[in-house]
């Protein structure tokens, strides 16, 4: 689905990590392969370290830490917030949602609106998607983007998998009205029958937790999980983004009218270098382009990893200057999606520690 | 060029005779992380980049299978 908005703008990014860092080698012997098997796999994937949270550690606790460290230092105020839009996949409960328990917490206005979506690594482009339709409205003049998954308390330690590229963070995208009337374009697809190649199969009301569910397992592959944790079913996610996500930014920059070498970065999110660089040749794009260092540095924390790529790599850049930016996010769903605009002159882009 | 095929695949796992006429995956000798690991040799030694959508085990299960997928990135 093509989409497309106008008079939108982000004005200012934040992203929140823990300050928990874990290397690859600490975890190498949860794993049931050779060292030296393990530490290929980490050369060709880029893993090396990742942000995970101290135990007990909640989605609404990283986000309002961030919120708060805006309202503090005069970059955000409270009652400028007319919708708050949380993406996540591991909220504080079933119910309520959890952007309202932010909301509460911080003691925001009621006068809005809080949603919670459930997204994953597509969440930040289908969040700005939200946001932007939401600004549609005369009342609403300034969202709040959150972004943010403490997804490594689903993913067992035990599986190769999954366990090397998790992150957990969160982000915080402002995102208002613009006097300029530069178009932003974009497009989403889904794929709701190949749902089953990135879930956590038990802990819902489908297949409710029991002492069944909790086991862990050993796959074909020598992994150990339990169906409580997320199964990504790795080979056939590589093969979806290889397929689905070239032609979508071909048809993007098509409708666009604009060159692939006009566009200054290409940040998308990023669960491995492998793929990242699979990508960027496809796409006849160079590296240095697309950025491919979030993995290795904190992990993939599903719709946080574009953001973290915005603050990590282009953090000052983005307070001075505009950049033509082509966001890609493609994962849980199956679900893929891209925006091309001009992000840039921002009151705030930086990565803070929670 | 066949040596060299089997020279990265030994290299990748010692513990299997890639001379031998077996499928590799079927066997076992190669799994999904062993392919990302020979993709990535196979795109140093013979200076291409092998197309995202050809990482398929199909194309890794015998010398001959690479043989191809080099054949079509332009290796002679």
């Amino acid at each position: 689905m093509d989409l497309l908005f106008q008079n939108k703008k982000i004005s200012g990014v934040l992203t929140i990590l823990p300050e928990r860092e874990i290397l690859f080698e600490d975890e190498m012997s949860n794993y049931n392969f050779t060292a030296a098997k393990s530490l290929k796999l980490k050369m060709a994937m880029g893993y090396n370290k990742h942000r995970i949270v101290e135990e007990g550690v909640c989605v609404s606790d990283i986000c309002c830490h961030g919120l708060n460290y805006l309202f503090e230092h005069d970059k955000l105020k409270k009652n400028e917030i007319d919708a708050l839009i949380l993406i996540t996949q591991s909220p504080d409960y079933f119910m309520p949602p959890t952007s309202n328990i932010i909301q509460g917490i911080l003691g925001l206005k009621k006068d809005m609106i809080c949603i919670d979506i459930n997204q994953g690594c597509a969440g930040f482009v289908l969040g700005l998607v939200q946001a932007f339709m939401f600004l549609d409205q005369p009342s609403i003049n300034k969202v709040v983007l959150l972004n943010a998954d403490v997804l490594s308390r689903k993913v067992s330690k035990r599986d190769r998998n999954s366990n090397p590229l998790i992150g957990d963070g969160a982000s915080i995208t402002i995102v208002e009205r613009s006097d300029e009337s530069q178009n932003i374009y974009g497009n989403i697809w889904m794929d709701g029958t190949r749902a089953d190649a990135l879930m956590i199969p038990a802990g819902g009301f489908r297949e409710p937790a029991t002492n069944e569910t909790a086991i862990l397992k050993e796959d074909e592959n020598g992994n150990f999980r339990s169906r409580e944790d997320l199964i990504m079913k790795g080979d056939e996610v590589f093969n979806f983004v290889q397929q689905e996500v070239p032609p979508m930014i071909e048809a993007l920059l098509d409708k666009a009218s604009v060159s692939k070498d006009a566009v200054d970065y290409y940040m998308f999110h990023q669960p491995n270098r492998f793929m990242l660089h699979k990508l960027a040749d496809k796409l006849n794009v160079p590296h240095e382009k697309m950025p491919s260092n979030v993995v290795e540095n904190f992990g993939n924390a599903s719709g946080v990893s574009i953001p973290t790529n915005i603050t990590f790599n282009l953090g000052e850049k983005l307070c001075t200057e505009k950049k033509l930016l082509c966001f890609s996010g493609f994962g849980v769903g199956l679900t893929w999606g891209s925006l091309l605009m001009n992000v840039g002159k921002l009151n705030f882009c930086e990565l803070i520690n929670y | 060029m066949k040596e060299k095929i089997i020279s990265i695949l030994n290299d990748l796992r010692p513990e299997f005779d890639f001379n031998e006429p077996f499928d590799f995956i079927k066997e076992g000798m190669l799994d999904s992380f062993d392919i990302i690991n020979l993709v990535n040799e196979l795109d140093s030694t013979f200076d291409i980049s092998i197309d995202g959508i050809d990482v398929l085990p199909e194309n890794f299960s015998s010398v001959d299978a690479i043989i191809k997928l080099l054949a079509k990135n332009g290796v002679e």
